[in-house]
């Protein structure tokens, strides 16, 4: 797994990359940068943040071999990271209301991509999660908790990077 | 002799199927073993090899005289971007797996991979990849905008076909073959070691195979990354590279060649872990400076790195960044000497045998260092500026392809030929195909750093009777027409030698390393029941020598 975090790594700073790339070019809207919700998206990242540790606290139940905190505390992290993705979706419609879509403008493509493809990494996770669950109830024993944690925590430190390079840094932009 | 290890059987257990009870085709669709997939791998470099050598040939025939037209420039334009994404892609990278994934748990003292079914997964993935690509030709057309697909060529408004998006799906989907294997090989050179083979004793194959793992999972996200944004702009139409849309064409150079750069080490290093051994068996010496090769690898791969904008000298970066890049290409010189040095002083002194494998080592020397030369003139940004795009980079990219890569593979193929297939290649027909391809490269590539630096632009589809002109691009084509010669040559050698050739043994080179150490050749189902502890770096040598039922003539 942590190999798979290498390259996955990769692959996102190649896109952090080319998001910071973009908003140096000429064709960025910037006062479309405006528009984001910075105090919305700050929440749903601290809910996002949060699943990390719920996630730890169920590992942590299943390390000291007490299947119900283990259960509790995936189902909470489960939730949170669905909490997440609608705040996400929810973010993503009024985008869409206020015509800033992905073949519309260059900020709208890299603001699309760059979410969507963390985004799409958070619905694996869940998928993942779900599936540990579903384990944890029918066998109350699963040792992939270790390496399935691993990789939430993966997606949640990349999402603290792109809620920086997307929302934070461009309020200290003058523009 | 002391107690033996016992070699754990793989965390699950063998199928039912093995190399002796014959299955049919459902043997090797199903196969998880290492060795099958390995040869599997094999083949479908082989097939692909026969795909690309023949868009070149027809590249070759349009080139022999001016004005020809052999060829219309579109399929010329889509001929010479399928035999370059072919060669790099389902040519060298399969040819590489396939070597790594039979050879390493057997130099290793494994029974298997870390995890079989993936390993049958990363081949499947690079095998779909590349019918994907290839079904371009009956989707509309085959991609045509160079291999590296440079922006906005590789946009929707200049190349309207669906080429590009195969191209696009292709790579994602072998890439995604390529990174799963090379999990698959880290994690199995880390815990599958015999007990006594610590990393500093591990043959340098698989040194060099475990630094190029780690080389494609950096290196694959950076292309996937491309790939995605161009797919999203060619379907979803958004305008990451489209400028009039207010995209950037630079931005896919930089993210391809962030990618392209590390590739073209990806390429070379697994070749210079087959010299490596081959070198030390047909010198009967041990390596020189084990660590230097080692380190230099290491080296090298974070090099990679650092040196992706000289492919960008001719944008207009700036002198600032194209002086760093310069400087740091240069510096790659200096570990690629290193080797170059370390294994002429193998040679040094040593017993040489001069069989196909080494002779096909010994061409490497030469032509990689040719190269490797032509290399480090391209690193000089005045030069560039003069020879970029044109013929000279051709053959520069051909010395190093060919010249390196594709030597160290074919000594490879002569090497392990036997432990694969249990025969010998016929030594006769091994140097007949050895100096028939030699000779026919040369003639075909030398020439063209003439024609660069007379300049020939790269990539046109036909060229005015100008002085020398002719001349050379046929002596390019006649080059080109001995090296296809060859390569049938050398399917027939396969084909005939993997069936009726002189019967291999165990051991037919006496050499060093664990893979020979197998009871038979090919290698049982389960590679090995027991191995005494090993401590030597030439661990097989090492069990020879105490066993001493062995003439070796070290």
């Amino acid at each position: 797994m942590q190999l798979v975090i290498f390259t996955e790594a990769f692959f996102f700073l190649c896109l952090i990359m080319s998001f910071i790339y973009m908003a140096y070019h000429t064709g960025f809207e910037r006062r479309e940068l405006s528009r984001l919700d910075i105090r919305s998206a700050g929440v749903y990242t601290a809910v996002l943040i949060a699943s990390s540790f719920t996630l730890h606290l169920a590992e942590r139940g299943y390390t000291r071999g007490k299947p119900g905190v283990l259960k509790g505390w995936l189902i909470v992290t489960i939730v949170l990271g669905a909490v997440f993705l609608a705040g996400q979706g929810t973010e993503y419609v009024r985008l869409i209301r206020d015509d800033i879509t992905l073949n519309g403008s260059v900020f709208g493509a890299s603001f699309f991509t760059l979410t969507g493809f963390h985004g799409l990494h958070v619905l694996v996770g869940l998928v993942i999660l779900g599936i540990v669950t579903g384990l944890a109830f029918l066998r109350d024993r699963e040792s992939a908790i270790g390496t399935v944690a691993m990789y939430w925590h993966f997606v949640d430190v990349v999402w603290i990077f792109v809620f920086t390079v997307v929302y934070v840094l461009p309020q200290f932009s003058s523009v | 002799m002391g107690a033996t290890i016992k070699i754990p059987d793989p965390a699950s257990p063998f199928p039912g199927l093995g190399v002796e009870n014959e299955q049919g085709l459902l043997q090797w669709l199903a196969a998880v073993d290492h060795k099958l997939i390995g040869i599997m791998y094999l083949v479908m470099s082989l097939i692909f090899l026969l795909l690309g050598g023949v868009l070149a040939l027809l590249m070759r025939i349009q080139l022999a005289v001016p004005m020809n037209h052999f060829l219309p420039p579109e399929t010329y334009d889509q001929f010479f971007t399928m035999h370059g994404t072919t060669m790099i892609f389902f040519v060298a990278m399969p040819a590489i797996f396939g070597f790594a994934v039979y050879f390493v748990p057997l130099m290793i003292g494994a029974n298997e991979m870390a995890f079989p079914r993936l390993n049958a997964f990363g081949f499947w993935m690079t095998f779909l990849g590349g019918v994907l690509l290839y079904f371009s030709f009956v989707a509309g057309g085959a991609p045509d905008a160079g291999w590296f697909n440079y922006a906005p060529l590789n946009e929707r408004n200049y190349s309207f076909h669906s080429g590009i998006d195969y191209y696009a799906m292709g790579l994602l989907v072998s890439g995604i073959g390529s990174v799963v294997t090379s999990i698959n090989l880290i994690v199995t050179v880390l815990h599958y070691r015999i007990p006594g083979m610590r990393m500093n004793k591990l043959p340098l194959f698989v040194w060099m195979v475990f630094v190029n793992s780690f080389l494609v999972l950096a290196a694959f996200p950076s292309l996937n990354a491309a790939l995605a944004l161009l797919l999203l702009d060619r379907q979803l139409n958004a305008h990451f590279f489209n400028t009039v849309g207010g995209g950037s064409a630079l931005l896919w150079q930089h993210l391809f060649w962030i990618f392209g750069h590390p590739e073209v080490y990806i390429l070379i290093l697994p070749s210079f872990g087959i010299l490596s051994e081959v070198f030390q068996v047909f010198s009967r010496k041990p390596i020189f400076g084990y660590a230097f090769v080692a380190a230099s690898s290491v080296a090298i791969a974070l090099l990679a790195f650092g040196v992706w904008a000289h492919h960008m000298f001719a944008v207009g970066l700036g002198n600032t960044v194209n002086s760093f890049f310069s400087a740091s290409s240069m510096l790659i010189g200096i570990p690629t000497g290193v080797k170059i040095f370390n294994w002429l002083a193998t040679m040094h002194g040593g017993k040489i045998r001069f069989a196909t494998p080494m002779l096909f080592a010994i061409a490497f020397l030469i032509e990689f260092t040719i190269g490797g030369l032509s290399g480090i003139a391209f690193s000089i940004v005045p030069i560039d500026w003069q020879l970029t795009d044109t013929y000279y980079v051709v053959a520069h990219l051909h010395y190093v392809f060919i010249g390196g890569t594709v030597s160290g593979l074919f000594a490879g193929l002569f090497y392990w030929f036997p432990k694969m297939t249990g025969r010998m290649i016929d030594e006769r027909g091994g140097k007949w195909f050895f100096w028939l391809w030699t000779i026919g490269f040369n003639l075909t590539f030398l020439v063209q750093h003439m024609l660069g630096m007379i300049g020939m632009p790269r990539r046109v589809y036909t060229y005015p009777n100008l002085p020398w002109y002719g001349t050379l691009n046929f002596i390019s084509t006649a080059g080109a027409i001995l090296m296809s010669v060859a390569g049938l040559l050398l399917v027939y050698l396969i084909w005939k030698c993997g069936r009726a050739g002189r019967t291999a043994g165990a051991d037919p080179w006496n050499a060093y390393t664990l893979e020979w150490a197998t009871k038979t050749s090919p290698p049982p189902m389960k590679n090995f029941e027991e191995l005494p502890p090993v401590s030597d770096r030439r661990a097989w040598w090492e069990i020879k020598q105490k066993t001493n039922h062995d003439d070796n003539r070290k």
